[in-house]
């Protein structure tokens, strides 16, 4: 278990039940000049909850991750975290406290795994170029707990022996649970995942699956995009359904997976086959 | 490198390798009979046994060549280690050595000997075409030797004292190297003197001796680094008092702490800057025009190190100044807006003369007559006898640029091994995606802007101190193209590699003043060559190595064996 003030907090939070809401995004609306990616999209999360956005391709969901990770700034419609508005760039966002991970992984390919979570640390880091061209006391210190709390985040999803390893050599689902890792590192309130199973056997899918409970565990709030059905039913406190970038149903798992909206949705109704799966 | 078939290596391998024997031996004998009649040609090649400076070097090649065929014939094993050292694999190396060695001298006394109406390769005596045939020899054998499996020295090992003295022999050797050519004058001696060099390079290699080597350089860093500054210290000993010399070697240093500067910009944060050498041009201004000299329109009297400080902040402002607006576009862009505005530069330092705008640099004339330093009555101008040993006007800011240098070099790996330097590496490989994990970007390429002007103004003062006069034309494009091609032949984001690409693109056109003309030429071709085979410059980074070789897992693979065994080998108990 990472002990970091950071993790005792989460934790406390789990422990007292706090399931206030965490993220509130209301009417959403992103166009792209006459193109309407997302339209009208109102959606809250909880402390640890764990929500599942569903959809077909081309639905709007990453384009709607986009909003809440500030890399998009929403047409119309606001996103509140812990009460506050989103603040602009996406670098304050993570400071703010929403992580992701990226459908395509983007880890920085050619630094080793301990150096990809480091990297998730910067924001909460505070050594300067004096502190380090000096290697005065604090850059010492902030180099050391960095080191070690990256390696107890790379335990905690699974890769203890990667550490040196170039992040582009490890096998497919190691790289994912290390875009993970680098993710938690930021220390989110919020993790957002995009696609986490996307390519994995369903060995791997299970382990990620126990992961993201794992998580969730911690305290955090994760908000998941997933095409696997299976995977995002037994996963999800609450899933919501986007269709051409409108929320269709939003509920539990079995209320939506219920609904035959969804299904014409996804296997295909004849005027929009081409969107099936 | 496989010339042969693996069939006929295996066939023909046994008595090629006596062949190969025999070469060798030919060529150990060599050295001993005149190679040439004259003493005009190279160094003096005329006496029998009693050979020259570059006969001696000759004589090495085939020593290590015939040694290595010998004991390739018994394989040597170091405990539970196999092919401890890649035999053949060095036997080769080492006999196209001496063959490209010898061939670089036949072709000198050709070229020399007509030049000089000695009858060109009339003037070879019999030793060089028998240095010619046993190389010949050798390398035809050594050519059906099969390739060796990969040398595993690197993994045996050894104890500290061993790897300490290893390094402070290597250091050592490189400084007797460094002293032997600065101090050739001839252009040919010189030459053949590179080719070896080059070649002992490709035997180190060969061996495995070099992946041992860059272990036990990881093990002993502060080691190394201690032993090869005392050896930049020694150097101007091993000058006999030659102030030309000392002149050149001091202009390598300038160079190369501004190329370590621009490694910052462009090898650690990947940011292409055309215009670098504004930056030194803004230090060296700087300190021009608070100098004492009678042109300098500030004349302050401060003390040096005030005045090192105030010209990096200088050109760390005209850093900011430039980067805040450029930095927005990236890539090709920002290489062709540095280059704007390193011109900018320029023409503003030629303006700044009293009639287009105020006069700070008497513009094209520049600010000369700088006076020279003087430490607590230690005058930079004079010669000075150091136990014996002459400190000509030129050593004394070689010294100087050393300790420049030192600080320059513990900046830029302080900075490397920080949150910075991993928050550089990071936009440089994936900028969006170190954003979206809260990476200030924009700050962050500000502050490789800022930080790597800050060392080359640091440099240009005591560029402004040893040139004596500063002038707007010595900051033309040209030179950020050159010190562009250092760091990109030398290795981006190492610090030996972009010394070692200082140094060839500094001193060879410096000690091969005939070829000044070709430079451009024989340096495009160097480039292209080196871009097309080995894209990651002489010394490689071990991150960069990956992102040139994209596609090739077998390296990938090597690399990180690499990186896991330094680990080991550091963290004994194992990593946690």
């Amino acid at each position: 278990m990472v002990k970091t003030e950071y993790a005792k907090a989460v934790i406390a939070a789990t422990h007292t039940e706090d399931r206030s809401v965490l993220l509130e995004a209301s009417n959403v609306t992103m166009q792209f000049g006459g193109l309407t990616a997302v339209d009208d999209v109102s959606l809250s999360i909880r402390n640890g909850e764990i929500v599942g956005l569903i959809g077909p391709n081309g639905a709007g969901k990453t384009t709607f991750f986009n909003c809440l990770t500030g890399l998009y700034k929403p047409t119309a419609g606001q996103v509140r975290f812990r009460g506050e508005l989103l603040p602009p760039q996406p670098r304050n966002v993570v400071k703010a406290g929403i992580a992701r991970t990226f459908q395509n992984i983007r880890l920085f390919h050619n630094m080793t795994a301990l150096e990809n979570v480091m990297v998730g640390m910067y924001c909460r880091t505070k050594t300067n170029a004096i502190d380090a061209i000096f290697r005065l006391p604090r850059h010492r210190r902030e180099e050391r707990e960095c080191t070690e709390k990256a390696r107890r985040w790379l335990s905690f999803v699974g890769l203890e022996g990667a550490e040196n390893h170039l992040s582009r050599n490890l096998p497919y689902g190691d790289q994912r649970r290390l875009e993970i890792a680098r993710a938690l590192a930021t220390e989110p309130g919020l993790l957002l995942l995009d696609e986490p199973t996307a390519g994995m056997n369903p060995n791997e899918t299970r382990e990620a699956e126990d992961l993201i409970f794992k998580i969730r565990d911690l305290g955090l709030a994760v908000l998941v995009i997933e095409h696997d059905m299976r995977f995002i039913f037994s996963l999800c406190d609450r899933v919501a359904c986007l269709v051409r970038g409108a929320v269709l149903v939003e509920g539990p798992p079995s209320h939506v997976q219920a609904d035959e909206r969804v299904i014409e949705a996804y296997i295909g109704a004849p005027q929009d086959d081409e969107d099936g799966e | 490198m496989t010339i042969v078939s693996p069939e006929l290596q295996s066939r023909y391998g046994k008595p090629a390798r006596i062949v190969a024997i025999v070469g060798a031996a030919i060529m150990v004998f060599a050295p001993m009979v005149p190679w040439v009649y004259t003493g005009k040609i190279l160094d003096d090649m005329r006496r029998a046994f009693d050979p020259s400076g570059l006969q001696i070097l000759f004589e090495l090649v085939a020593l290590v060549l015939l040694g290595v065929l010998v004991t390739s014939m018994f394989g040597v094993k170091l405990g539970k280690y196999k092919n401890v050292v890649a035999w053949n694999s060095t036997a080769l190396a080492a006999s196209l050595g001496g063959l490209g060695y010898i061939a670089a001298i036949v072709l000198a006394v050709a070229v020399v000997g007509s030049q000089k109406g000695l009858g060109g390769l009339a003037a070879a005596e019999p030793g060089l075409w028998i240095a010619l045939a046993g190389s010949v020899i050798a390398s035809a054998g050594s050519v059906f030797l099969r390739k060796s499996p990969r040398a595993t020295l690197a993994k045996v090992p050894s104890p500290a004292w061993v790897q300490i003295l290893a390094l402070v022999a290597v250091v050592a050797m490189v400084l007797f190297m460094a002293a032997f050519a600065v101090n050739l004058t001839e252009v040919e001696s010189f030459l053949v003197c590179c080719v070896f060099i080059v070649a002992a390079v490709f035997v180190f290699r060969a061996t495995g001796v070099m992946g041992w080597l860059s272990i036990a350089t990881a093990n002993n860093r502060k080691v190394l680094m201690l032993a090869a500054f005392a050896a930049a210290f020694i150097f101007p000993a091993t000058q006999d008092g030659s102030d030309a010399n000392m002149t050149v070697v001091a202009q390598v240093l300038i160079f190369a702490g501004t190329a370590l500067g621009l490694n910052i910009v462009v090898g650690l944060a990947g940011l292409l800057d055309m215009g670098y050498i504004a930056f030194l041009g803004a230090g060296a201004f700087t300190a021009a025009v608070l100098s004492r000299s009678a042109y300098a329109t500030f004349s302050i009297d401060l003390p040096f190190p005030v005045v090192v400080l105030i010209s990096g902040t200088v050109a760390a402002l005209f850093g900011l100044l430039i980067g805040s607006p450029t930095l927005r576009v990236s890539g090709d862009y920002l290489a062709i807006v540095t280059l704007a505005f390193g011109e900018i530069f320029r023409i503003t330092m030629v303006n700044l003369d009293g009639t287009d705008g105020p006069n700070i640099t008497h513009g094209s004339n520049g600010i000369p007559a700088i006076p020279n330093l003087d430490f607590f009555g230690f005058d930079f101008g004079k010669s000075h006898e150091i136990f014996g040993i002459t400190i000509t006007r030129q050593a004394n800011y070689y010294l100087l640029l050393l300790v420049v240098i030192a600080i320059v070099i513990a900046v830029f790996a302080n900075l490397n091994h920080s949150r910075i330097g991993r928050g550089w590496v990071a936009i440089r490989e994936d900028e969006m995606a170190a954003e979206a994990m809260g990476v200030n970007t924009f700050t962050l390429k500000l502050l490789a802007f800022a930080g790597g002007a800050f060392l080359a103004g640091m440099v240009g003062a005591v560029k402004a101190y040893k040139d004596t006069s500063v002038t707007p034309d010595q900051f033309v494009f040209l030179e950020s193209c050159f010190l562009l091609s250092a760091v990109v032949l030398g290795g981006m984001g190492t610090v030996m590699g972009v010394l070692i690409g200082a140094t060839i693109l500094k001193l060879l056109p410096e000690k091969l003043r005939f070829f000044d003309d070709y430079r451009m030429l024989i340096f495009g071709a160097l480039l292209v060559v080196m871009m097309r085979f080995r894209p990651e410059g002489i010394v490689a980074d071990e991150r960069r190595q990956m992102e040139f070789h994209d596609e090739d897992e077998e390296l990938a693979d090597e690399v990180e064996e690499e990186l896991v065994t330094h680990h080991d080998l550091l963290n004994p108990e194992g990593g946690k």
